[in-house]
């Protein structure tokens, strides 16, 4: 059972100290939400923890399958198994989506297998299909420039199809459902449910408690000021939707400072 | 590691570049005067008329100075260049005749499994000579001419005479009176009146001596209402002397007839490669070249359609790949000249490792050309801080009744794209070469899927190590 563990770490961005240590450990069959409002830091924790160059950890540890993957490349991290959904996917202008997956999913079993040829096109082509169903997409889509030109709900789906065809064992969904109507919502979040299992550790970044009805977290963390300060059950989600942010900030701050 | 290891297998020879023992039957001294063109000449067997054409062509290639505009030519020495080589006795018919060192090169470059599944006839160069030369059937039932140049002028002088430098005279450019003295090698290709060939006719170039100048010289006549493909790709071995090649290719597209001409090229790195290519398109007809430059050190470059009749068409698919110590001038002309006339140019360069790239185009309306429309795109990707890409439009409209779009625009390979594709398992090469074939697409889209393929392979090898 592998499991992401992050160890006091500090994040900077171009000298700007953005995360204040912050500890969370995600395992593998656990589904995790990380709350909290705009510019406290949750995407910088996302990017970071997938590995962006311009975020710099300056101090801290996160661990993954015995490495400290802060040492590895983004293409190292997503091949021990981690994934970042994207808030923003960038688009490749010129690269389908269906030919961008298979390299992807290839690269992977080469990590896992050297060996490997690589899967064979069919049954690529099978297993695309299926995903696009559970996410009720349009077959054509596989032939779509990946995020060129999609609408923001395109995106996010495309995301999340990304995420079921390379089967992470741990993801990192950045606010997926910003920008999804109530529709696109389900769908996706249907699309996330049926990935649940043992095999399959979720962190799901969102301001809003409303995706939370349809992914229901075990666990719920809020993070103020670039610090986790609340870590509970879903009540959790539940008593933020009915309280807001002011009682932890309260909380978070004693008076006098 | 790699993300599809095979697809690179094989791509090695394009690299180093493979050469045999040199067998060639004759070679001309080194450089040029008026005894080499007679005996280029006489060994051919030419006519009178051919002999005065290129010996007019000499004089004026000797009188004409180095052009002083683009790329940097002071490292190419004329004189040190062989200026006519001939590899074999005779001109192979079939495969079985073609001597072994030859057909290994050609085994090597994959040439009989490109024939089997696609092409309809094969003319494949062997350094300055056809050496194998190969119809189908159906096409030369049908009327179709698919020989080497000189069998042309041979085989067919009246046709040949009427439509050779008719197109490029030889007071267009020094190489192209160059390229007219000393023309050897190349295809002659006449299609008849409604016959549209579907599959594309191919011919493969390779340079295998040291320091040979390659001179090929095609002449293309598609009669009314036709259609052809045709489609060449050089592959040369690498040598530490420079090596020059200097084609001219001469097109003729009659009335509501459409060629298509697609070049691969890819010279090893120390060649000069400065052709000239250009269209004569009359009414209603269509013109489309297909360029793609990976090779070289130096390309210059430019096709160009003239478009002569009312209703003519022409376009341009540009691709430019330049890296350490080349430099890849290319672009193309559109010259309206009738009325109804239309226009589209596309160029995509890709920059890296100190790699330059020029966009070099024109675009001229002459009076009377009305309703004319034309649309430049010129997109330049940069992949490194040390690259360079410039873009020179030339634009000279005559006449009122004109639309004409304009865009360029440079842009590098994002940290954003980048770290989208690795944090997916990509690695940085798989993921810059990624970016790189999304950026080429719409031009690759357009060669048929075997030289697609192969594209897609070299852009893979080129971007191997070239950044991080």
């Amino acid at each position: 059972m592998s499991e992401l563990v992050i160890r006091d770490i500090f994040i900077s961005i171009e000298g700007k100290e953005i995360l204040k240590g912050v500890n969370l450990i995600v395992k593998q069959g656990e589904v995790h939400a990380l709350m909290g409002p705009n510019g406290t830091g949750k995407s910088t924790l996302a990017y970071a923890l997938m590995g962006h160059p311009a975020y710099t950890v300056t101090h801290g540890e996160v661990w993954f399958k015995e490495r400290n993957i802060l040492e590895l490349s983004a293409d190292e991290r997503a091949q021990l198994g981690l994934f970042l959904a994207f808030q923003y996917p960038v688009a490749i202008p010129g690269v389908s989506v269906a030919n961008f997956l298979r390299s992807a999913l290839n690269a992977k079993r080469h990590y896992e297998n050297p060996n490997d040829k690589g899967i064979p096109i069919p049954e690529f082509r099978k297993l695309l299909k299926e995903k696009m169903d559970l996410l009720k997409m349009d077959h054509t889509f596989g032939g779509r420039y990946l995020n060129d030109g999609f609408s923001g709900g395109e995106k996010k789906k495309a995301e999340v199809l990304q995420m079921a065809t390379l089967m992470p064992e741990i993801a990192i969904m950045d606010e997926t459902d910003s920008g999804l109507d109530i529709d696109a919502l389900r769908i996706v979040s249907e699309g996330v449910n049926a990935l649940r299992g043992p095999k399959f550790g979720v962190l799901v970044i969102t301001h809003y408690q409303r995706i939370l009805n349809y992914i229901q977290p075990e666990f719920v963390h809020i993070m103020l000021d670039g610090h986790i300060v609340e870590s509970g059950g879903p009540d959790l989600a539940l008593h933020l939707e009915e309280q807001g942010y002011d009682w932890l900030r309260e909380k978070a701050e004693p008076v006098g400072i | 590691m790699s993300a599809d290891a095979t697809i690179l297998e094989g791509i090695g020879d394009y690299k180093y570049g493979f050469s045999d023992p040199d067998t060639s039957v004759f070679k001309s001294s080194k450089g040029l005067d008026r005894k080499v063109v007679e005996q280029i000449s006489y060994i051919k067997g030419e006519p009178e008329w051919m002999l005065d054409f290129r010996l007019k062509a000499l004089k004026h290639f000797q009188q004409r100075p180095m052009p002083n505009w683009g790329p940097d030519l002071s490292n190419l020495n004329l004189d040190e260049i062989y200026y006519y080589v001939r590899p074999a006795e005779k001109e192979g018919r079939s495969w079985d005749e073609v001597p072994n060192t030859i057909k290994n090169t050609f085994q090597k470059l994959g040439i009989p499994e490109a024939e089997q599944k696609f092409l309809s006839g094969v003319g494949a160069q062997y350094e300055s000579e056809m050496v194998y030369h190969k119809i189908h059937e159906n096409l030369e039932q049908q009327g179709v001419i698919f020989l080497s140049i000189e069998d042309g002028l041979v085989k067919h002088p009246d046709l040949f005479r009427e439509y050779f430098s008719k197109v490029i005279p030889i007071e267009d450019n020094k190489f192209a009176a160059l390229n007219s003295a000393v023309w050897s090698g190349g295809s002659f290709i006449y299609v008849p009146k409604g016959l549209k060939v579907e599959l594309p006719l191919q011919a493969y170039f390779r340079l295998n001596v040291a320091s040979i100048g390659q001179f090929e010289r095609t002449l293309i006549i598609a009669d009314e209402g036709s259609q052809i493909h045709y489609i060449e790709g050089c592959t040369a071995p690498t040598y530490t002397t420079d090596s020059f090649h200097s084609g001219v290719i001469e097109i003729i597209v009659k009335k509501n007839a459409r060629v298509r001409y697609t070049t691969i090229q890819n010279w090893s790195n120390n060649v000069y490669n400065l052709v000239t290519q250009r269209a004569l398109v009359y009414e209603g007809a269509t013109m489309e070249w297909v360029d793609a430059n990976l090779g070289s050190k130096v390309t210059m470059k430019y096709p160009s359609c003239y478009l002569v009749g009312s209703g003519a068409h022409g376009e341009i698919l540009s691709m430019a790949f330049a890296g350490k110590g080349q430099h890849q001038d290319a672009g193309g002309k559109m010259i309206h000249v009738a009325p109804h006339t239309s226009s589209k140019i596309v160029s995509k360069s890709i920059s890296k490792s100190g790699g330059r790239t020029s966009y070099r185009g024109l675009l001229k309306v002459h009076k009377g050309a009305w309703d004319v429309k034309s649309n430049v795109v010129c997109d330049a990707l940069l992949l490194d801080e040390n690259s360079r890409s410039d873009t020179y439009p030339y634009i000279e409209i005559d006449e009122e009744d004109v639309t004409i779009g304009h865009e360029a625009s440079v842009s590098k390979v994002g940290e954003e794209q980048l770290f989208y594709l690795m944090s997916r398992g990509l690695n940085k090469d798989e993921s810059t070469s990624m970016v790189v074939s999304g950026f080429i697409e719409p031009l690759v889209k357009e060669l048929p899927m075997e030289y697609a393929i192969e594209m897609n392979r070299l852009i893979q090898f080129q971007m191997e190590g070239s950044i991080g």
